[in-house]
């Protein structure tokens, strides 16, 4: 898209800003027991304001109310959708969007709010409108826009009872998404595998039979570790190895929040521990709460399976 | 109120933490949280509309997402807590074999309204965070 054709573009989208949806429009179907306890079930929502109205009666409300998480469902266009929305400004918008190559489509956020709680028998009236739309943002899905709509929710009286803001980020995929397979299978996920090459492998295949060596110079005796070809101190690239004992003491560490990766256990704590023999490894203190943790303290090392695939040494407190 | 407890205001305090719940990510859930939630997008129940998008499988609808977060936090808080808000980003998509973990924790209470911000993070064992945010609740003064 050249400059000018953006902005012609964004000269087009932007008109949607302001625009309405719908105008205000009445729930075919008036809040009811049956709907709720639809839902109820679904969700697993045992709460008795929902659907025990004998103990509604005497609750401070005096009477059984929707979920407020239903909010927005009173109002859902139906099984009509499964053949294609019908045309309203969104939607023209939408099209908008794909024509120009923001195919993608990414629900972001949901806000909803509540006013005044509804029971069986009120109606849900919505109005909505298209509220906001981003600049274009590079995003990691994609080079996008976010749009928001603003929906208003009103009972027959005409009192406020709700709003929805709903984000949602339009996007030029990076690559077009590979249909998938009917027999893809969700395999869950382990630990990264550690890399193996030629100068670290055998520490690995040892740290898979419970051990942890360390490589040792055999013309100086040095001790070194990650595994490395050639002694740092007398530069001979002859060595042999001497089994850990794994007592340590932590040197640094670090616990990591943030983002939380499938297939690691949380609080998860990454140490230094200076081991016994003198060298440094870098590994999970396990065993204790992460504000227990302090430097300087001893810790115990044990080679263990961590996951279906992983062995590691894990440390805790001596 | 008989046999459902509801948290008042000055039982609950900044840092709770509620007990964590594992819900099963079932084509069940999913195609049936759908359907109840009135969103007949086919991806939500058409494994084959799911695919075509990339997806190996039916995912999770929004509101079916939003439910379980509000059941999160009443389940906690007994029947009488009024839901004030619910504000939700959503991550990575719910599919059927996945397990979530729901986790919160009170960030916030105001003492004169007796609302409490409770941050809920919905993470399953496959793809991490499926959904962020903050249910508000409003407790009620003592019984």
């Amino acid at each position: 898209m050249t400059p000018e054709e953006q902005q012609a573009f964004e000269e087009k989208i932007y008109a949607y800003v302001g625009r309405q949806v719908c105008p205000p429009t009445p729930a075919r179907d008036d809040v009811n027991a049956t709907m709720i306890r639809h839902w109820t079930e679904v969700m697993g929502d045992t709460n008795p304001a929902y659907t025990d109205a004998q103990w509604a009666a005497s609750s401070r409300r005096g009477k059984t109310i929707a979920p407020p998480a239903m909010l927005y469902v009173w109002n859902q266009e139906g099984f009509a959708v499964t053949t294609g929305r019908s045309s309203d400004p969104q939607t023209d918008m939408v099209e908008l969007f794909n024509e120009h190559g923001f195919t993608g489509v990414l629900g972001t956020n949901v806000k909803q709010e509540y006013f005044r709680e509804v029971s069986p028998g009120d109606t849900v009236v919505i109005e909505m409108v298209i509220d906001q739309i981003s600049e274009r943002k590079a995003t990691a899905r994609g080079a996008g826009y976010f749009f928001e709509t603003l929906a208003t929710f009103t009972n027959q009286d005409g009192e406020k009872i709700g709003t929805q803001r709903f984000r949602v980020l339009k996007f030029i995929p990076q690559e077009q998404p590979a249909a998938a397979a009917s027999e893809d299978k969700l395999e869950v996920p382990t630990r990264i595998a550690s890399p193996r090459g030629h100068d670290n492998k055998w520490w690995w295949d040892a740290c898979d039979e419970g051990k942890v060596l360390i490589q040792r110079c055999t013309n100086c005796q040095t001790l070194r570790h990650p595994p490395r070809p050639m002694c740092g101190e007398c530069q001979s690239m002859e060595w042999d190895s001497i089994e850990s004992g794994l007592d340590g003491e932590i040197l640094s560490f670090t616990e990591l929040h943030h983002p939380k990766i499938p297939g690691y256990p949380y609080p998860l704590v990454c140490a230094v521990i200076r081991l016994g023999e003198g060298t440094n490894l870098v590994a999970n203190v396990v065993g204790c709460e992460p504000a227990d943790i302090q430097i300087g303290m001893r810790v115990q090392g044990r080679v263990e399976q961590v996951d279906e695939k992983t062995m590691l040494p894990q440390f805790y407190p001596a | 109120m008989s046999e459902y407890n509801t948290l008042s205001r000055t039982e609950v305090s900044v840092g709770d933490k509620l007990p964590p719940v594992a819900i099963d990510i079932t084509t069940g859930l999913v195609v049936c949280g759908a359907l109840a939630t009135r969103d007949f997008e086919p991806v939500h129940h058409d494994k084959s509309a799911a695919q075509a998008t990339g997806l190996p499988d039916v995912f999770m609808n929004i509101l079916t997402s939003q439910g379980l977060m509000t059941r999160y936090a009443t389940d906690w808080s007994g029947p009488e807590a009024i839901v004030r808000s619910l504000d939700i980003r959503l991550g990575a998509p719910n599919i059927p074999g996945m397990v979530m973990t729901i986790t919160g924790e009170v960030k916030a209470k105001d003492e004169q309204t007796g609302i409490v911000d409770i941050e809920v993070l919905g993470e399953n064992n496959i793809w991490g965070m499926h959904m962020q945010g903050t249910v508000q609740l409003e407790l009620p003064t003592e019984a």
